[in-house]
C-alpha cells in the first residue's frame, strides 16, 4: 500500500462565505475520508502518540477500529478515556500533543487523529448515543465546583464509578468556557449541550445559577458532601493598564464573547442582550482567544479587523490553524505592535489607539524574545471597538472566601499532582490550579483528581 | 424530614407576591431560599426572565427566611424591566443568581446619614436597618422626582431617627434635592458615615457636599454587569485612579474617590440598543392586543 503523505483535507466553509455566518467553519469527515486518514496510521506498537495525549486515549486502538469501519466501537474505545470528545477533536491543539509525537509526522504529515476523533464522535451523535452500564451505586457524594472541561470530566469520571455527584455552575447555563468563551464558529453549542447531556445522562446533577462562594459556601458543601472538587478555571480578564481603557468601546475579550456566545448577541433583538458591533476593530493580542475575537467582530459585520501582537508571527501563542483562519478571513495582523493610549471623543467613545513598533531582544523567562520599544515610532490607527485578549486570570471568589486554602503568588490554588489541595477533602483541577491553558489539560486534570478522589472514598486515604 | 439546603438550589424562581408601588416601579416577592439565607445588606442578584432574556443585575430590599422569598423593588425603564413588571404572582423566572458583591461595611460608626434617591432606596433600607441594629443613629433622606417616587418611606421610618424628604417638583416635601438637605446638615451637625445609593448625578451631588466636611462617604454604584461575578469587567469603574470591577470589589466605594463622569458615560453605552429594543417590544404588545381586540370584535359579530 502506497503512503499517503498529507492529512486527509477535512472540509471548510469558503473564507468568503463563513465571515457572515456563525456557522462551524470545519465541516468534518465523511466515512469515507474517515476510512481514508485511518489507514494513514501504521499503527506502531510503542504508540508515542499516547504520551503526548493528557488523557492518554488509545489512539492506535481506536483508530484500528476505525479502519476495521468498526466506529461504534471506535468512540466506546475513546471514551474509555475521554468523555467529550466532540469537544477535544475540535479544541484540541493535537499538533503539541497526540500528532506531535506521531510516527508519520516525522518524514510527513501526522495522522489527523482530533479530526478522527472528532469524526467518530459525531458519527455516535447522529446515531444516538450509548450509555456505559450503569455502576452500583457507592452512596458517596461529591460537589463538583464550576461546569467547564476540569468540572464535566471529573464529574463523569466519578459518576461511571458509581458516586453520586453535583455540579454547581454560577451561569446560567453549563459548560464553563465551552459555552461562553469559544464561538460557535468553532464549537458549535449543540455539540457542547450534547456532551453535558452525556454526563447529565450518567447520573450527574447540574444545579445552575449557584455561586459557590456566595450562594452557598464551600463550608456548606463539606457538611453535605465527602469529596468537593473545584474546577473554577481562569475567567478573570486581564486588562493592559494604558489611558483610555475604560472608553465605551472597549471591551474585554471575555465580555465580548460571553455576550455573543453565551447571550446570544448576535441575534439582538431577538435575544435581549446586546454587543457593540465595530467597523474599525483592534484585538490586543495573539492567542486563541485574541483569533476568536478578532473573527467574531467580523462575522458582526467588521470592514477592517486587526490583531495587534507585541512580538513576532513566530512567538503567537495561537494554535497554527486558527491564525490560518483568521488570516484567511481577511483579519490583519500589526505584528511587533503594542498599545500605549487609547483616545475617545467627546462622547467618551474610542476613537484612536497609539501604538508602539517593537523590536525583539533576549529572551525572557519564558524562553520567548523579550519585546523593546522602539523610541519614536509611534503611529495611531483609528478604531471604533477595541478587543483586549491578553489572557486570563484564575478566579479569585473560592481563595477569598475560603480560610485555609493556600494559594500561589498567581492566585492559583495549591495542589499536589492528584490535585489535592491543603483542604481536607477538597481537590481542585484545570486553570483553577494551573493558570489560563487547555480544554484538554484541564479534562486531564479532571480525570486524575476523579481517580484520587475515588481512591479516597474508597479507601479513606 | 430535614431539607437539604443544597437541593433547595433547583427550585423553580416563583414570584410570590407583586405590589405597585407607582406605575412604573414594582415590588416582587420571589422564591429563592440560598439567595434569602446568604443574603447581606449591600449585595444584589441578577435576574434572567426567560431563555432569551438579558441578565440584569437588581437590588435585594429584604429577604424572608423562613418562606426562602428576596424582595426585590425595580422600576421600568428598558425593555427587560418592563417585561419583568407585566409578570403576575404565580409566573417563574428563569434565572435569579446572588447574593452578589460585596456586603456593605456595617458597625457602629455613631450618626450615620442614608441618603436614597428614586429606587435607590430599596438597596438603602436593608443598609439603614442594618445601622439601626448596630446601634447606629441613622438619619435618612429620601429624595424623588414627584411625590408617587418615594418608596419604602414608612419603613425607612421605622428604623430612622429622623427622615427628610425632597421631590424635584415640590409635590411632597421640601422642593429640591437630597443633597441640598444634606449640605446644611451638614453645617450644623457632624456625622460620621454618608451612605448614598440613588442614580450617579444624585451620588456625585452628595459626594461633592460631604468632602469639604470630610465625611466618610460610601455609594453603591449602579454599572452596567453581564456575569456580576467578575468574569467580563462590563462593570469596570474607576475609584482613586484604579480600575475596580463593581461587582466583586463592590458595588460600594468610597465616593470621593469614584469617577461618577465615566460612570455615566459607561452607563449610555447600550442607549441605542436599549431604545430599539423597547420599541420593538412596544410593537410587540400593540400587535398582540390588536390580535386580541379583533379576536373579540370577531366573537361578537
Amino acid at each position: 500500500m502506497p503512503i499517503i503523505k498529507e492529512k486527509t483535507k477535512m472540509k471548510e466553509q469558503d473564507p468568503k462565505e463563513r465571515i457572515h455566518n456563525f456557522y462551524e467553519v470545519a465541516l468534518g469527515y465523511s466515512p469515507e475520508e474517515a476510512l481514508r486518514e485511518a489507514d494513514r496510521c501504521l499503527q506502531c506498537k510503542n504508540a508515542p502518540c499516547i504520551k503526548g495525549c493528557p488523557v492518554n486515549i488509545d489512539i492506535p486502538g481506536f483508530i484500528k477500529l476505525i479502519k476495521d469501519g468498526k466506529f461504534d466501537e471506535a468512540i466506546q474505545k475513546i471514551k474509555e478515556k475521554n468523555n467529550l470528545p466532540g469537544i477535544t477533536g475540535r479544541v484540541c491543539p493535537q499538533e503539541e500533543q497526540c500528532e506531535k509525537y506521531c510516527t508519520m509526522g516525522k518524514k510527513f504529515e501526522p495522522v489527523g487523529i482530533g479530526r478522527l476523533e472528532r469524526f467518530v464522535s459525531d458519527w455516535e451523535t447522529k446515531k444516538g448515543i450509548k450509555l456505559p452500564e450503569k455502576p452500583v451505586p457507592t452512596g458517596k457524594k461529591v460537589a463538583i465546583v464550576g461546569s467547564g472541561p476540569a468540572g464535566l470530566t471529573c464529574a463523569g469520571d466519578l459518576a461511571k464509578l458509581g458516586h453520586s455527584v453535583t455540579i454547581f455552575e454560577s451561569l446560567h447555563k453549563p459548560g464553563g468556557v465551552l459555552i461562553y468563551g469559544i464561538p460557535e464558529f468553532r464549537l458549535p453549542k449543540k455539540i457542547v449541550e450534547n456532551e453535558v447531556n452525556y454526563i447529565k445522562k450518567l447520573g450527574v446533577e447540574i444545579k445552575t445559577d449557584v455561586v459557590v462562594g456566595k450562594t452557598i459556601t464551600l463550608e456548606e458543601l463539606l457538611d453535605e458532601y465527602d469529596a468537593i472538587f473545584i474546577g473554577t478555571g481562569a475567567g478573570l480578564p486581564r486588562f493592559l493598564g494604558i489611558p483610555g481603557e475604560n472608553l465605551n468601546g472597549v471591551y474585554s475579550a471575555n465580555e465580548f464573547l460571553t455576550r455573543v456566545n453565551l447571550m446570544k448577541a448576535y441575534r439582538f433583538p431577538e435575544y435581549d442582550t446586546p454587543v457593540k458591533k465595530g467597523k474599525r476593530v483592534a484585538v490586543i493580542g495573539a492567542g486563541n482567544v485574541a483569533m476568536d475575537s478578532a473573527r467574531t467582530a467580523l462575522r458582526l459585520g467588521a470592514e477592517k479587523v486587526y490583531i495587534v501582537y507585541r512580538r513576532s508571527e513566530k512567538e503567537m501563542p495561537a494554535r497554527n490553524e486558527e491564525i490560518e483562519h483568521a488570516k484567511e478571513e481577511g483579519v490583519e495582523f500589526l505584528l511587533l505592535t503594542t498599545p500605549v493610549r487609547i483616545t475617545g471623543d467627546e462622547n467618551y467613545w474610542v476613537k484612536q489607539m497609539k501604538c508602539i513598533k517593537m523590536k525583539l531582544g533576549e529572551p525572557d523567562e519564558s524562553g520567548r524574545r523579550r519585546p523593546i520599544p522602539i523610541e519614536g515610532s509611534e503611529f495611531e490607527i483609528d478604531v471604533d471597538l477595541i478587543i483586549i485578549a491578553i489572557g486570563q486570570r484564575p478566579n479569585p471568589l473560592i481563595p477569598q472566601t475560603v480560610k485555609g486554602l493556600k494559594t500561589t503568588k498567581w492566585g492559583t490554588i495549591e495542589v499536589d499532582e492528584n490535585g489535592r489541595t491543603s483542604l481536607d477533602r477538597v481537590w481542585a483541577g484545570g486553570d483553577i490550579a494551573t493558570g489560563a491553558a487547555t480544554v484538554i489539560a484541564a479534562m486531564g486534570a479532571g480525570k486524575r483528581a476523579a481517580a484520587d478522589i475515588h481512591k479516597y472514598l474508597k479507601t479513606g486515604e | 424530614m430535614e431539607r437539604s439546603i443544597v437541593s433547595d438550589g433547583d427550585k423553580m424562581y416563583r414570584i410570590t407576591h407583586k405590589e405597585e408601588l407607582c406605575e412604573t416601579v414594582k415590588l416582587f416577592d420571589i422564591e429563592a431560599p440560598l439567595i434569602a439565607k446568604n443574603f447581606k445588606p449591600g449585595q444584589f442578584l441578577i435576574v434572567r426572565i426567560d431563555e432569551t432574556g438579558e441578565r440584569i443585575p437588581l437590588t435585594i430590599v429584604d429577604t424572608d427566611r423562613i418562606n426562602g422569598t428576596v424582595r426585590i423593588i425595580f422600576q421600568e425603564v428598558g425593555k427587560t424591566t418592563k417585561k419583568l413588571g407585566m409578570l403576575r404572582p404565580g409566573d417563574t423566572l428563569q434565572d435569579v443568581t446572588g447574593p452578589l458583591g460585596k456586603p456593605a461595611e456595617i458597625e457602629k460608626f455613631g450618626k450615620v446619614v442614608c441618603v436614597g434617591g428614586g429606587v435607590g432606596v430599596a438597596p438603602l433600607y436593608p443598609q439603614a436597618k442594618a445601622f439601626k441594629e448596630a446601634g447606629n443613629e441613622v438619619i435618612s433622606i429620601l429624595g424623588a422626582r414627584r411625590k408617587e417616587l418615594i418608596i419604602l418611606e414608612d419603613e425607612i421610618r421605622k428604623v430612622s431617627d429622623r427622615v427628610y424628604i425632597t421631590t424635584n417638583d415640590g409635590s411632597y416635601g421640601r422642593k429640591g434635592f437630597v443633597s441640598d438637605v444634606l449640605r446644611e446638615l451638614l453645617e450644623k451637625e457632624k456625622f460620621d458615615r454618608v451612605v448614598t445609593i440613588g442614580p450617579a448625578v444624585m451620588m456625585m451631588a452628595v459626594a461633592m457636599v460631604t468632602k469639604p466636611h470630610n465625611v466618610k462617604t460610601i455609594a453603591s454604584l449602579n454599572a452596567i454587569m453581564v456575569d456580576g461575578t467578575g468574569m467580563c469587567g462590563a462593570c469596570r469603574v474607576t475609584v482613586g485612579g484604579e480600575t475596580k470591577f463593581t461587582c466583586v470589589d463592590g458595588p460600594d466605594f468610597d465616593a470621593h474617590l469614584v469617577d461618577f463622569r465615566e460612570l455615566m458615560e459607561r452607563q449610555k453605552m447600550y442607549i441605542s440598543e436599549e431604545i430599539r429594543a423597547t420599541e420593538a417590544y412596544k410593537e410587540e404588545l400593540e400587535s398582540a392586543l390588536l390580535s386580541v381586540y379583533s379576536l373579540l370584535k370577531q366573537r361578537k359579530g
